[in-house]
């Protein structure tokens, strides 16, 4: 436990630790952000494409082509993100040049992200009334338009929402990264923490990912409220005000 | 009898094996209300969709037959299907308005048809709120979100959505079946005055209803069309056994 203090009392004394953390945020936040973004893309057209294409969708696709999506998905989702980087990185020396640093795995990440993503929007999706897709159809509006004019902005509060989970989800796959040659937080909670003993480091990398984490779940569920035009705009705010709020007194 | 706007010749559908329509041939005249009649799963609803090709996506559908609007087959590989719902509107059982402003909620079959002229928007917003007889109650909140109405009353909005796009004919689904007996009867005579200008073709398990708006009256059964008449004739003398029992509440 002393030493343990003493560790402590050296990070906050020693400028070398406080940059190292200053890049390790900068790290993780630059990969998760861009990670999140194009898995956030990339995953919404699939979300879309399972949704639109089901046997009862506004746009049915073969049953085999839906079948192998699904396939697909489950096979990505289902092998463990340190394994799937491994047998990703070889894309990121194609892509980046590199197989070591922050940006070279970005591609792992966004790789293990899109089935997740794809899910997700796929359950916020389903959730769409019927009737408001068969009122839009009955309307001569083209799939695109339905698409983009009626099931998206529908459901930007749940997509908003979702995008805060994918983001956090793929913080933690960025702080596993660190395990083998990712940047960011997770890399100092490994390189200094574990593999040097130095627990208070560990401590530190992981209150700061905690930190992040919250933030951003902040600032998301404030968005998802703020943007949901299905609520008027007194009812947002009272929700708003009962969501800031701190629950116990 | 007037001029039939639309007309099914032997109509034939399928889902998968059951077969929901059989041989149905049936005129829907200009400017009047026919009523579909029937009990569940008679094909009445089935019959709707058909006139707006709105089932034709389901993947074990199959339809053999023609349905004519104004004398041009709407299976016709030349007919868009997107023009075709721009001349035939649908009304559906339950209100479904778009989550947005009552506004949007009108404008947005005319701006995705091309109109973008604010003036004209704003026109043409006035114009169906009105024919939907719901202008008085919302023209101060255009901007306030749809869904914040009442049952009948979004019921109404979608009936000024579908009347936006200027259809020819108008489709309601059990329109009235989610709603009190005040917006029903609002609903009722709404139909009544929108028959001036439009054909309209309903599907009502109300046989009051049936008889107080409509001017024909279809009674299907299992998927066949039992019989069809002036909605008079038919309450008064049916021609058909099963007819008779029906609407005098023998079974259904």
């Amino acid at each position: 436990m002393d030493r343990f203090m003493d560790d402590f009392s050296k990070i906050l004394a020693n400028g070398k630790y406080f940059h190292e953390f200053l890049g390790g945020i900068w790290e993780t936040l630059y990969s998760t952000l861009i990670a999140t973004a194009v898995a956030y893309l990339l995953g919404v057209l699939l979300g879309v494409v399972l949704i639109v294409g089901r046997r009862d969708g506004i746009r049915p696709l073969s049953s085999p082509v839906m079948k192998l999506l699904n396939f697909v998905i489950n096979i990505v989702r289902s092998v463990p993100f340190l394994l799937l980087m491994l047998m990703v990185l070889p894309l990121s020396l194609i892509l980046l040049g590199t197989k070591i640093g922050t940006s070279a795995s970005i591609p792992p990440l966004v790789i293990a992200a899109i089935p997740f993503v794809a899910r997700l929007v796929e359950t916020s999706l389903r959730e769409l009334d019927n009737g408001v897709l068969e009122a839009s159809q009955a309307m001569g509006c083209t799939t695109w338009q339905i698409i983009l004019k009626v099931m998206l902005p529908e459901c930007l509060p749940s997509l908003i929402s979702n995008f805060t989970t994918a983001f956090i989800t793929i913080l933690g796959y960025g702080a596993t990264a660190g395990a083998i040659g990712g940047g960011g937080l997770g890399r100092i909670a490994i390189n200094y923490g574990y593999n040097r003993y130095n627990y208070a480091v560990m401590l530190v990398a992981v209150v700061l990912i905690v930190i992040l984490v919250q933030i951003f779940q902040s600032i998301g569920s404030y968005l998802a409220v703020r943007l949901d035009k299905r609520i008027s705009h007194k009812a947002r705010k009272n929700t708003l005000k009962k969501r800031l709020q701190p629950v116990s007194k | 009898m007037k001029q039939p706007i639309m007309r099914t010749n032997r109509l034939n559908l399928w889902y998968g094996e059951t077969h929901a329509l059989k041989d149905v041939t049936l005129d829907m005249p200009e400017h009047q209300i026919t009523a579909l009649i029937g009990p569940s799963g008679c094909g009445k609803s089935t019959f709707l969709k058909t006139l707006d090709r709105m089932n034709e996506l389901i993947p074990s559908v199959r339809i053999q037959g023609e349905v004519l609007y104004r004398g041009k087959n709407i299976f016709d590989a030349q007919m868009d299907v997107t023009s075709l719902r721009r001349y035939v509107g649908m009304v559906f059982q339950k209100p479904n308005p778009f989550p947005m402003s009552i506004y949007d909620n009108i404008a947005y079959g005319p701006r995705t048809h091309g109109i973008r002229g604010k003036g004209e928007l704003d026109a043409l917003v006035e114009r169906s709120l009105r024919n939907a007889a719901i202008w008085d109650e919302v023209k101060d909140r255009l901007k306030k979100s749809a869904l914040s109405l009442s049952g009948g009353q979004q019921q109404r909005i979608c009936i000024a959505r579908a009347l936006a796009v200027e259809p020819d004919v108008l489709l309601m689904d059990e329109a009235t079946s989610a709603l009190d007996p005040i917006s029903t009867s609002k609903i009722e005579d709404l139909m009544a005055d929108l028959k001036q200008s439009y054909t309209i073709v309903i599907v009502t398990h109300n046989m009051q209803q049936a008889a107080r708006v409509s001017d024909r009256c279809a009674f299907f059964l299992h998927g066949e069309l039992v019989e069809s008449n002036g909605t008079e004739q038919m309450f008064s003398m049916p021609k058909d056994k099963r007819t008779e029992d029906y609407i005098t509440g023998r079974f259904g």
